[in-house]
């Protein structure tokens, strides 16, 4: 079984939001100083999601496959220290500033190059732009089913069957490898990375491929299709939205006095 | 694609009724289509759904494009992508517009890629460029912390919106409108992917989405235990009872009652915050609320930021006093 995980790295989505900054000229984000970077969390469950896989079929190889530009080498190696086997990175300024289209593109190039493929996860969405498109878009490239928002993958007999989240419960869907599954929280807690994981993983190098003709370390796509240059949507504007920070903190000699004068509190301002 | 005209809402369906955010798509869909004078229509895609059409139209569409199929009877990718692409052929409208649902999220990005154009998933606001007359879409970003306006290059603009950020037109019978039968659309053989079984994870008393009072808990309840104090409350005030993502991934309570940007999006008028931070993505699914009332044990928690009222305190010290009171106050 030969998996591939897409796997983003984002601004630690758990920082502070006080530490959040919009530079509104550049229209970006400023990344808060002295919080690194970490592995978007739903990209994180569908690392787990294959380890689950490995785990019952010992001679599964997970390959996980990351896109960006400066990656910090410590954050996009987490899935090798859990217990992935190799990393691809394509690692360009060309690829940055991407939308779900570009990135998409740029993915499923990258995985026609790696080449066999049963399985190919990703989370349902970023935690930065919180698009969840590119799953979608990476199988339509490849011309594969997809099944999106999974709290629940397994593979056997030449299919997947994939417990898909929805509104009221889940349904259970079956589709024929190869195909894209995108993972959703619901799988569960992912495991933590153990010592000898990440000691495997710091002698583990991250094969790097460009934007170029398909050749050697390259990937078949021309400039204009990747990265910023290969939108099909444009970022018109980006901005926080303004706050009224007004709570009124009702106290009391005691936290039973407290709650009792909420919800006094309550009654007159005709809450309940 | 010069041609492009008007605007087509995508249709949802369940137990024979169209969805409360179909209706507000028709009502935001609407004021979009008279802003740039072309027409709105609606796609009606399922299997027995041609009798809603009328329905649709007295919710504000002018056009219905009807795919009624019995092989369309549950959502499935491939077969519903299909009947959709026979719809924007036929309509080759300017803006596509889903909802956030379980549907929406799998087959906006689906149709995107099909029709090589962009989708901007979660918008909270649609409106038009009054000079280019191109699609503005707003949407929340960095799990809430920011909001993005995006617009698309090709044609036709997608978007999916949020339940709730669109407002429903009043029914009127008297609106006229056409039904546009599409067959031949759909071949249940080429669909890859296979629905074999649907879960429903009931959760009792009053469903979530509907309910006038909601009592959430956070990781700081600890355990499935604390739900039981929240449920106390919940029932006083006939409200519903829910939960932040950690005691959902933690299995404490099932994912069905999970509020935030992965979960539902809901906008009670009393919206108890019981032992939680407020984290911006749990913040994405409650900001709707008329009153958030906060109690946590740490007053630098992002809630009492979020909150109308709070008290800072232990959950298990708060919570009994607060519902005997209310109980008290609501029986005098």
């Amino acid at each position: 079984m030969n998996i591939i995980v897409c796997v983003k790295q984002v601004p630690d989505p758990e920082a502070p939001p006080a530490s959040f900054k919009v530079d509104p000229a550049a229209n970006k984000v400023v990344p808060p100083a002295g919080v690194a970077p970490v592995v978007s969390p739903f990209d994180e469950q569908a690392v787990e999601a294959a380890l689950r896989i490995k785990d019952k079929q010992k001679d599964t190889k997970i390959v996980t496959l990351s896109l960006g530009d400066n990656l910090v080498r410590d954050v996009i190696k987490k899935p090798l220290s859990m217990g992935a086997d190799e990393l691809v990175l394509l690692e360009d300024p060309a690829f940055e500033e991407g939308d779900s289209w570009s990135t998409a593109y740029a993915l499923s190039k990258a995985i026609e190059k790696i080449g066999s493929y049963d399985l190919i996860l990703c989370g349902r969405q970023a935690a930065d732009w919180d698009a969840g498109q590119v799953g979608t878009g990476i199988a339509e490239f490849l011309g594969i089913p997809c099944v999106t928002v999974a709290k629940k993958v397994e593979v056997g007999d030449g299919k997947a069957t994939i417990e898909r989240v929805t509104a009221d419960g889940y349904e259970v869907i079956e589709a024929p490898l190869p195909c894209l599954v995108t993972v959703s929280n619901e799988l569960g807690e992912p495991r933590y990375a153990a010592l000898k994981g990440i000691m495997a993983a710091a002698k583990k190098q991250p094969k790097i491929w460009k934007p170029g003709s398909g050749d050697g370390d390259t990937i078949a796509v021309s400039a204009d299709e990747i990265g910023a240059k290969g939108r099909v949507t444009k970022l018109e504007k980006l901005f926080q939205p303004v706050k009224e920070a007004k709570c009124e903190i009702v106290e009391g000699e005691t936290p039973a006095d407290a709650a009792v004068a909420l919800a006094q509190r309550l009654r007159e301002a005709k809450v309940i | 694609m010069a041609d492009n005209n008007g605007v087509l809402v995508c249709g949802e369906v369940a137990e024979g009724k169209l969805l409360a955010i179909t209706l507000e798509l028709l009502g935001g869909g609407r004021k979009l289509a008279d802003e740039l004078g072309e027409s709105l229509s609606i796609a009606l895609i399922g299997s027995g759904v041609k009798d809603l059409a009328q329905e649709a139209i007295a919710f504000g569409a002018d056009k219905v494009y009807v795919v009624d199929d019995a092989a369309l009877k549950d959502y499935q990718t491939d077969s519903y992508a299909a009947a959709m692409d026979a719809v924007v052929k036929s309509a080759n409208p300017r803006a596509l517009v889903l909802g956030q649902t379980s549907m929406g999220r799998d087959l906006a990005p689906k149709m995107g890629f099909k029709l090589k154009t962009g989708v901007s998933m979660d918008c909270i606001e649609l409106s038009i460029d009054p000079s280019s007359k191109a699609l503005l879409q707003t949407r929340p970003v960095y799990g809430g912390n920011a909001r993005a306006i995006f617009s698309t290059g090709g044609m036709p603009q997608i978007a999916t919106v949020r339940s709730k950020a669109m407002s429903a037109l009043e029914r009127d019978d008297s609106r006229k409108g056409d039904v546009v039968p599409i067959e031949g659309a759909v071949d249940a053989a080429a669909a890859r992917i296979k629905v074999v079984s649907t879960v429903k994870e009931e959760v009792e008393g009053v469903k979530l989405e509907d309910a006038a009072v909601i009592v959430t808990g956070g990781r700081g309840l600890g355990g499935p235990e604390g739900f039981q104090e929240l449920e106390k409350l919940a029932k006083t005030m006939k409200g519903a009872v829910g939960a932040t993502r950690p005691p959902c991934d933690n299995g404490w309570v099932p994912a069905a009652i999970q509020i935030g940007l992965t979960g539902k999006i809901v906008s009670p008028d009393v919206y108890f915050a019981v032992a939680l931070s407020g984290s911006s993505q749990h913040m994405a699914g409650c900001s709707g609320s008329k009153t958030i009332i906060a109690i946590n044990r740490d007053p630098e928690a992002n809630i009492f930021k979020e909150a109308q009222f709070g008290v800072v305190g232990d959950w298990k010290q708060v919570m009994p006093p607060l519902t005997e009171k209310i109980k008290e106050l609501l029986a005098g």
